[in-house]
């Protein structure tokens, strides 16, 4: 039998999840309620796939925004997945403990810098040297992949990095004991046996790029139009919203949230799907 | 050395001289000298701890994935020694297969934990791969019992039938011994049975060193014994090898008199 003290207890803890939990839903239902509306007067098709977005005249259009969003997180999943992959796969096998144990925790401290200061560094670097060396404005989809595509490293890496290390030591040893390389191993044992993990952190990696807001509105050139190039500016999701909401009010500012409402729609099938590959074995 | 016939064929010796292993400070085996017989079964008897699987990794370099360890002496496997400095240890242990205690198959299916190790040697062919999945299935005679199957994930196998694939698996890649770390421990007494069967149809052409726990199995299975034991400073030492006949009817030392009889271990 539980003491009072301890049923007390256990209460406390579940309320505090439970308000955790509430504060999902109500974001959720915020959202919903303040975006739905939009959505039934523009009409779900022209909302999602009109392209011409224009507040002032009451058009409101996001389909430039969904082509700006999926571009740069393809670019950004292009960039940063086989960096990723390489890394994860080097400190997992390859790496002395010592090396290891410097870059494991710097790999960490990427998640930490703010995006401020990555978009800045972007604004700074990135974006200049695309402008010189290869033509355009230089804020572009592809200034925004390569700074997304850096800030996805740490999920990428670090889920990728425990699915290869939790994989049985077994299966190394059977491998080595046919007479494979360690990279053979690798290749035809280690990887598919760790694909799952390994795929479910993509897709994180890839929710983390098509939510980020502040870097990309940094280096992205906002223009809402469906980009032709890489080199071209572009408008996502989520800067559409990070830029309009400081102004925004009526119909416009429930664009906002209808346009909040289909990336949240993105992101949970993003993250659903992660949960399902992790899940089938 | 001898002329060369087909892989498995040749004469072909393996042993030590004077092994000692240490995992950092902790010397693991003492001074071990052993002559293996080829196309015969040895096994490795002795107590708990005393060391066994550390010998038996030696033949195949699997030690080396442990951080700290150090060998010194020789081990030879075809009269080379397999601890120098320019041994291509990959091809050693192609040619030095191994069996392990649990079936360690990869998760995939039947088939492709059979063309794994040929096709990274460099075979590419489909049909060679197929015969050679069928060659080596029914080498351990569960061709007729998966031979519809072979897309099926392997470890959906019965555990027996996974440790027959495990020693199928080595066989793919044409060794010329075979390790075995106590393979029956984890099977019921009728897989531990047609392993054992199938052990000594594969003496024929394999020579196969075996660690077990189970002094009936080394009985039934083997030709020679060697018998280790931890020595005052828990080293692994090996106090007598004979032919297993001889050790278990008239063992010439005392301790393995008390081992064998069970008066210890």
């Amino acid at each position: 039998m539980k003491s009072p003290m301890e049923r007390f207890t256990e209460r406390i803890f579940l309320v505090v999840a439970l308000s955790s939990l509430s504060v999902l839903a109500l974001i959720t239902v915020f959202i919903f309620v303040e975006g739905v509306p939009i959505i039934a007067k523009v009409g779900f098709f022209r909302f999602v796939f009109g392209t011409v977005w224009a507040p002032s005249q009451n058009l409101y259009g996001i389909f430039p925004m969904i082509v700006g969003s999926v571009a740069v997180t393809l670019g950004a999943a292009v960039i940063g997945v086989p960096i990723a992959l390489c890394c994860s796969i080097f400190l997992a096998e390859f790496a002395p403990a010592a090396v290891r144990n410097v870059v494991r925790p710097a790999i960490q401290l990427l998640a930490g810098i703010p995006s401020v200061v990555y978009g800045f560094w972007g604004l700074l670097f990135v974006v200049p040297f695309i402008r010189v060396y290869l033509g355009g404005p230089g804020l572009s989809i592809l200034a925004g992949s390569i700074i997304l595509g850096i800030m996805m490293l740490p999920t990428v890496i670090s889920i990728s990095e425990v699915s290869l290390l939790s994989l049985p030591r077994q299966y190394k040893e059977g491998a080595f004991a046919l007479g494979l390389t360690h990279w053979q191993t690798i290749r035809t044992v280690l990887l598919p046996a760790a694909k799952s993990g390994i795929v479910a952190a993509i897709i994180l990696g890839i929710g983390r790029a098509i939510g980020e807001t502040m870097a990309v509105i940094m280096v992205l050139g906002n223009a809402v139009a469906i980009p032709e190039s890489i080199l071209d500016p572009a408008r996502t999701l989520t800067t559409n919203i990070g830029i309009e909401m400081g102004y925004a009010s009526g119909d416009h500012q429930q664009a906002l949230f209808a346009t909040g409402i289909v990336l949240l729609a993105i992101i949970m099938l993003l993250n659903a799907s992660a949960q399902l590959a992790t899940r089938r074995k | 050395m001898d002329e060369r016939t087909s892989p498995g064929q040749k004469d072909f010796t393996i042993g030590t001289e004077g092994v000692s292993l240490y995992y950092g400070a902790f010397r693991a085996l003492r001074d071990v000298t052993l002559e293996i017989q080829p196309r015969s079964i040895t096994a490795i008897i002795g107590p708990s701890g005393c060391g066994k699987s550390t010998l038996l990794r030696l033949f195949n370099r699997m030690n080396d994935l442990i951080p700290g360890v150090r060998v010194e002496g020789k081990v030879l496997v075809d009269g080379a020694s397999v601890y120098d400095r320019d041994t291509d240890v990959v091809a050693l242990r192609k040619r030095v297969g191994m069996v392990f205690q649990k079936p360690n198959l990869f998760p995939s299916s039947v088939r492709d934990n059979l063309v794994v190790g040929p096709r990274q040697h460099g075979l590419k062919n489909e049909a060679q791969l197929s015969e050679i999945v069928e060659r080596s299935l029914r080498q351990v005679a569960l061709w007729d019992e998966v031979k519809d199957q072979l897309k099926r994930p392997a470890q959906s196998l019965s555990v027996g039938q996974q440790q027959r694939l495990c020693i199928a698996r080595t066989l793919t890649v044409e060794p010329e011994v075979i390790l075995m770390d106590e393979s029956c421990s984890a099977l019921d007494p009728e897989s531990t049975l047609r392993i054992e069967e199938l052990m000594h149809d594969l003496a024929r052409t394999y020579t196969i060193l075996t660690v077990t726990h189970n002094m009936e199995q080394a009985a039934r299975v083997s030709d020679m014994s060697a018998f280790l034991m931890m020595d005052e400073d828990r080293a692994g030492t090996l106090v007598e090898y004979a032919p297993t006949g001889e050790i278990f009817s008239n063992p010439k030392d005392k301790r393995t008199e008390a081992y064998i009889t069970g008066r210890f271990g």
